[in-house]
């Protein structure tokens, strides 16, 4: 037993105490005979288990996983194993709880409620022994209806609909159906300015330009939108906005997190094949396969195996004294519990500790999940380019070759010249005496041998006179250092030319369930299995492995992968989810608002197979998608969470995009896809705040310096601000949704941000570059303003709009006049053209307005 | 209208008349919705202004109406308004400056029975050749209650019948980080709250120009970073807010180079007004939202400086804290660093002025207390560094009538091993410390309703195990939200489908410690 409470152990200095103790609980009271007559479930057992047990083991709690008011739960036991044993009630864990018989459970009930009485415990013991039977009546969880989510998505056929004339894509019908049904009417098709700018956030993460906007609205084709959206999902910007999302879920970070918080400067290569993979529409089937398993497809090629990575993002703790079993034990349930949330939709992680009190996953199942993760080893790749490989080839035969040359030089100097020195330093030392000898460091076998003239020594003492000089003569030193130096200077790829995998363990590792989740405390051992519940898994081996698991996921049956899978891309483009709970579609999570929409996507998934692009493109060319989001009076009242989908929701657009918007407004975005993440410009003082300066943050140069917000270096324990004050997730564990707050530190950072202020100059220049000035300076403000808000909201000021920012223009150019100083300041480095210093500030300060606005943050 | 030129105005008068004149503009039209926010921050509106543009009020993630931090009441009448979080990062030894243990002492170079040791994981310590480590501490009694502490705690001493300590403390986790997340968040991993994180969620702020929940570091910063101030699941907007020492104490909050005050405000107000143009065609609450959290950014702008402007203090307030004592030459280790002790000094007096601003919870870290070998040294500075200052924010908030409402606690992740640490590949280490030690350690209380004087708890003879009213984690946090009137069991967040509150994993709340 190990019991880490301290104050188990008796005080100093009697502490075997303690240990008497135990032994003597773990002395058993003779079990009286059990009472012979027949005993009755109904009248005799169920009465006695609802007074002493259903509290704490019945409908509404089940402590320590177990249940006792349904026949198969009280069966099947709790987190310690059968509680009924029929016919052997010294085995059955219910006889020794209450008649408390085991020291570690204590006497049950629990905590001074009455004990059963001897004759209550006489009559369940004979229950036990005559075979536990249950009453005819009595439901069993077998006959109840199965939660929704388990059952698998049938094929529901389109509702019909009176207002025909609004549907786009099949999936309106089920939208409309509904609303029809509650009397609600959709909202109106939103403007076609507001759309591209939507379609553009949404798809792309980036805002059309003024000319993209334009052509898009000059396009009267009925089509225009349908070309649009396949333009936007061919581009490679698609798989950077929706891996942003997925990386979400896989808790992807640039660096271990926990105190030493180290680097990894090369994790980005799972980021990579993200974006790739979505880019190429990867199939959700094989690029779930490749992530839970691409180390065992067979053939993986080298991307499989990168993708694997997502094992790899966990945290990892290497502080000093860390027992490495807990740290891989933590590591191991993480991915268990990511693989219940990214795929399965249940909150699997309840049952490390316990049998799930609310929906049907015991403990013992959830280790069976934990075992496929517990096989597998963290390993390195090196995954050079062509040119890398050759690079480190070369280098290695020019390594090889100099250290050649130096050993050379070393021995040759020891053969021809050494001698020489040799004589010259013994001759240095003649008259000296052996206590002279000695005090110049010289050991005592030496200065026995100078001792001897050289004639008398033997060729050992020769030898070994000549060892010890080697070691002291300048020279030789010299070129030993030589060697030494090269030779801990091989080539080596450079850093980013590994990437983060896993491999399976040699030799299955046991698994055993942790007892209340603590990996000190084994109990039974378990095999890779699933939970009973969900479809069978069919093994290609005699022991499951995560192959297996993740193809078990992908069968079409599967009544949860395509359900949670579609859940989660309407939610990213509807802002609610059918079922609103996306990581819990157990019986604690809500349940689906639009049931048979759910299963005709689930269905559709897979009819497509499984292209998530073309369930995106149905989404966002449905007219659910394109209703205006302007929140409406009585939607107010009466549909506040937006349950009936009648507009689109007006939502922030997330960390990494507010920063992408401003850069790519202000014409300074780099828009070079993957490779390592990079360090913009944040607060010096920031990164001191983690320990051993592990986040020495080194600002990115040049291009570099303009990414994407999705490239920014991920340090854990000092992520960088801007993005943690736009609610991105810390990336500590799998995210399926961010929050959306609304801040005060956001209002400072647009503000005065360095990177946001040198997107507001940027932006000022390019709005006097691309409109020249007008003889008359009221139209020059008009053009201006016009071309300024085209390219941050995509659509023209309102008259009220273009007054005041005429108002903060002319306010501003007065300011610069009268503070050319801090005008000079303000528009920055770059010198103005032409233009003279005022009107360039003037525009500057309009941009930071605009680059501020809620509009501008915001997908309407 | 903004006057200009503004040349002749000090910035400080700028910046007022822009505030002025830009609050003004915004009592006008659609203003009002921020304003009628602003107005219930001050306390002159009872209840949610009514509005035909926003009937259902900007709601936060878990779906409560209003801004995030407006105060709101707990669950019953409180005793403490604001807490200041002494986080001593690493776990200082409670043998060498609140348990004295003279057996341990007598028992010093004497290896443990087996039995003792037998089901412990040390992080360092070699069991089988590790001896028992006496202190070379001497303890005194102090005040009246006759609190003994160690000679590394002088001024606190002085303090003793206002401080509750706890000798009877016990932790789950034995390595810092894991620990530490224990100790602020309730649970050894990441993603959940932290303690200030849910009491400013409950409770909501009364400062209406800085934010509720603030995090001031001294020296390197510790080991847990941002995990230790986190607001997990709950918006962001109950994050720690963690104030550099240097420079603006809030990220971002100077005006970028050129921009006065007086174009601040100016830029402010064409956001504003932009916001409310687009307000009126697009009635979302989220708007008027932005719009009431810049106005809150540029009074924070205005506030934040002239918080951490020490020159309104007295000359004697400054050196009761110590915010000029020479840095220490005599010792150092892995608590030191240029300025360390001025720094903290400076820390404890900015974490009295914000509470005295309304602030609901500001956590003070330093690290490292983590003192695996050379403690004497080590030991000596970081105490030395926390003695003086502590005990002067114990006096100042007592004699300015807030240590009744202002709770302080000191509370390291964990204790430290009676044995010495014999770390492999240390054997011969003269100067020795002490390993990691979750089952025993020392925590302090003062104010807010914590029984002054009071020493609760036993551990045994040489400070291993609690032998008398043991103290979990889980129980000091039921009892610090009893005094904030938090039935603990009670302030729970749905989330992933379970109520989680900041003591699921059990505790009790102690009212032994309370008055």
């Amino acid at each position: 037993m190990l019991d880490r409470r301290p104050w188990r152990w008796a005080s100093w200095p009697g502490w075997l105490a303690g240990s008497l103790l135990v032994a003597a609980g773990l002395c058993q009271a003779d079990e009286p005979p059990a009472a012979p007559a027949k005993v009755d479930f109904t009248t005799q057992i169920q009465p006695l288990l609802r007074k002493h047990c259903y509290a704490c083991h019945g409908p509404e709690q089940q402590e320590g996983g177990l249940r006792l008011d349904v026949k198969e739960r009280a069966l099947q036991g709790g987190d310690r194993g059968a509680a009924i044993v029929p016919h052997k009630s010294a085995e059955s864990w219910l006889i020794r709880a209450v008649t408390g018989q085991d020291e570690a459970l204590g006497r049950m009930p629990p905590d001074g409620k009455a004990p059963l009485t001897p004759e209550e415990i006489d009559i369940l013991r004979a229950w036990v022994d005559q075979g536990a039977p249950w009453s005819a009546t009595e439901a069993t969880a077998a006959s109840a209806p199965r939660h929704w989510s388990l059952v698998p998505p049938a094929d529901p056929p389109l509702p019909a609909v009176r207002h025909r004339v609004w549907l786009q894509q099949p999936v309106d019908a089920f939208i409309l159906a509904r609303q029809e049904a509650e009397g609600v009417r959709p909202s109106p098709p939103a403007s076609r300015d507001k759309l591209i700018r939507r379609l553009f956030l949404d798809l792309i993460g980036l805002p059309p330009t003024p000319q993209e906007v334009r052509s898009y609205l000059d396009d009267a084709h009925p089509d225009a939108t349908e070309r649009l959206v396949d333009r936007l999902l061919a581009s490679p910007h698609f798989g950077e906005r929706w891996g942003r999302w997925w990386l979400d879920l896989a808790r992807y970070a640039d660096s271990d997190g926990y105190e030493k918080d180290r680097p990894r400067p090369f994790a980005f290569h799972y980021r990579d094949w993200v974006i790739a993979a979505l880019n190429a529409d990867m199939p959700y089937d094989q690029f779930t396969v490749e992530q839970l398993a691409g180390d065992l497809v067979p053939e993986a090629d080298i991307g499989a195996r990168v993708a694997v990575g997502l094992h790899r993002n966990t945290l990892h703790n290497t502080e000093g004294g860390i027992d490495p079993e807990e740290d891989r034990v933590k590591k191991t349930v993480d991915r268990t519990n990511t693989l219940g949330t990214i795929w399965l939709g249940l909150t699997v992680g309840c049952a490390q500790c316990h049998s799930h009190k609310y929906d049907p996953l015991s403990q013992r199942e959830y280790y069976r999940l934990y075992a496929f993760f517990n096989d597998l080893d963290e390993q390195d790749l090196e995954i050079p380019t062509p040119e890398e490989a050759a690079a480190l080839a070369q280098a290695r035969q020019e390594h090889a070759e100099k250290r050649q040359e130096l050993r050379a030089a070393l021995e040759a100097y020891i053969r021809d010249e050494m001698p020489a020195a040799l004589a010259g330093w013994e001759a240095s030392l003649a008259g000296l005496d052996a206590s002279a000898l000695a005090q110049r460091k010289i050991p005592p076998d030496i200065v026995a041998i100078l001792a001897r003239p050289p004639q008398t020594r033997t060729a050992a003492e020769q030898d070994q006179l000549s060892r010890y000089y080697r070691r002291i003569d300048p020279k030789a030193a010299r070129l030993e250092k030589a060697v030494r130096d090269h030779e801990a200077k091989a080539p080596q790829l450079p850093p980013h030319a590994k990437a983060q995998s896993v491999v399976a363990t040699a030799r299955p590792r046991v698994t055993r369930i942790h007892q209340r989740g603590d990996f000190l405390s084994p109990g039974d051992e378990v095999s890779p299995g699933t939970p009973e519940v969900l479809p069978p898994l069919v093994a290609r081996g005699e022991r499951p492995d995560r192959l297996d698991l993740a193809r078990w996921l992908m069968d079409p049956a599967h009544p949860l992968t395509a359900r949670v899978a579609v859940n989660r891309l309407w939610y990213q483009l509807l802002g609610r989810g059918i079922v609103p709970t996306l990581d819990d579609f157990g019986k604690q999570g809500d349940p689906p608002s639009h049931p048979e929409l759910l299963d005709w996507l689930a269905r559709e998934l897979v009819r497509r197979g499984w292209s998530q692009k073309a369930i995106l493109r149905m989404l966002v060319t449905s007219a659910t998608y394109q209703q205006a989001s302007t929140p409406r009076q009585d939607l107010i009242q009466r549909d506040p969470e937006n349950v009936l989908f009648a507009r689109y929701p007006r939502r922030r657009v997330e960390a990494e995009i507010v920063r992408d918007l401003a850069l790519a407004c202000a014409g300074l975005l780099t828009d070079r896809i993957g490779g390592p993440s990079v360090r913009p410009p944040q607060p010096a003082e920031y990164a001191s705040i983690t320990y051993a300066n592990s986040a020495r943050w080194e600002e990115s140069r040049g291009a570099d310096r303009y990414r994407r917000g999705l490239y920014t270096f991920f340090q854990r324990t000092s992520p960088y601000p801007m993005l943690m004050t736009f609610d991105a997730p810390d990336s500590t564990e799998c995210t399926v949704r961010r929050q959306t707050s609304n801040t005060p530190l956001q209002a400072l950072t647009l503000l005065n941000d360095v990177v946001f202020f040198e997107a507001a100059q940027a932006l000022g220049r390019r709005i006097v570059a691309e409109v020249p000035a007008e003889q008359d300076p009221a139209q020059s403000v008009k053009l201006r303003t016009e071309h300024a808000f085209w390219i941050c909201l995509a659509r023209p000021p309102t008259a009220a709009e273009l007054d005041t920012v005429a108002r903060l223009h002319a306010d501003s150019r007065t300011w610069a006049a009268s503070a050319p100083e801090q005008a000079q300041q303000l528009v920055g480095p770059q010198p103005p053209s032409s233009d003279r210093l005022e009107e360039l500030a003037a525009w500057v300060s309009v941009a930071r307005a605009l680059l501020n606005l809620d509009e501008f943050l915001t997908r309407e | 209208m903004v006057n200009f030129p503004a040349g002749e105005l000090s910035p400080q008068e700028q910046l007022a008349l822009a505030r002025r004149q830009f609050f003004t503009s915004s009592a006008s039209g659609l203003g009002l919705l921020a304003l009628s926010w602003l107005l219930k921050q001050d306390g002159l509106l009872a209840e949610e202004a009514p509005s035909t543009l926003a009937p259902s009020g900007p709601k936060d993630q878990t779906g409560r109406s209003a801004s995030p931090m407006a105060p709101r009441p707990p669950h019953f009448a409180p005793k403490a308004k604001a807490c200041i979080f002494f986080l001593p990062e690493g776990a200082p030894s409670h043998l060498d400056l609140f348990d004295p243990k003279p057996k341990l002492n007598a028992l010093h170079g004497q290896k443990l029975p087996e039995s003792m040791t037998a089901n412990v994981r040390f992080a360092f310590i070699q069991k089988e050749t590790a001896v028992l480590l006496g202190s070379n501490r001497k303890f005194r009694p102090y005040g009246e209650c006759g609190m003994e502490l160690s000679d590394f705690l002088p001024h606190l001493g002085t303090c003793a019948d206002d401080i509750c300590l706890i000798r009877s403390m016990h932790t789950d986790a034995f390595n810092h980080h894991p620990a530490q997340l224990l100790l602020m968040t309730g649970v050894p991993r990441f993603g959940r709250p932290s303690l200030g994180a849910w009491l400013t969620y409950g409770l909501g702020s009364e400062s209406e120009n800085l934010p509720g929940y603030v995090v001031l570091t001294a020296g390197r910063g510790g080991s847990g970073g941002v995990s230790n101030w986190t607001s997990g699941f709950l918006p962001s907007s109950y994050q720690g807010v963690l104030f550099r020492d240097r420079g603006d104490p809030v990220l971002n909050l100077a005006s970028p180079p050129g921009v006065t005050p007086a174009l601040q405000g100016r830029t402010l107000q064409a956001i504003s007004q932009l916001n409310r143009q687009h307000l009126a065609a697009v009635p979302d609450p989220e708007i008027a939202s932005r719009i009431a959290s810049y106005e809150l950014a540029f009074r924070m702008q205005a506030a934040a400086p002239e918080l951490v402007d020490l020159s309104q203090e007295t000359q004697a307030t400054l050196d009761m804290y110590g915010c000029d004592r020479p840095e220490p030459t005599d010792v150092g280790g892995r608590g030191s660093g240029p300025n360390v002790f001025k720094q903290f000094a400076r820390n404890c007096l900015l974490a009295r002025r914000l509470v005295e601003r309304g602030v609901r919870f500001v956590t003070l870290v330093h690290a490292s207390w983590d003192h695996h070998s050379n403690l004497d040294e080590e030991l000596g500075y970081c105490a030395r560094m926390a003695d003086q200052p502590l005990a002067a924010l114990i006096k100042d908030l007592k004699q300015r009538g807030l240590l009744d409402s202002t709770l302080l606690v000191f509370a390291g992740e964990f204790g430290r091993t009676p044995l010495g640490e014999n770390r492999k590949g240390r054997e011969n280490e003269t100067r020795l410390g002490r390993d990691h030690h979750p089952f025993a350690f020392s925590v302090w209380l003062a104010g807010g309703g914590f029984r002054g004087g009071l020493v609760y708890g036993k551990t045994d003879d040489i400070g291993w195990s609690v032998v008398e009213n043991p103290v979990h984690i889980h129980d000091l946090h039921a009892t610090i939200l009893h005094q904030f009137g938090f039935d603990h069991r009670r302030l729970a967040v749905k989330y992933k489908g379970l109520n989680v509150r900041l003591t699921d994993q059990g505790g009790r709340v102690v009212h032994d410690l309370i008055t």
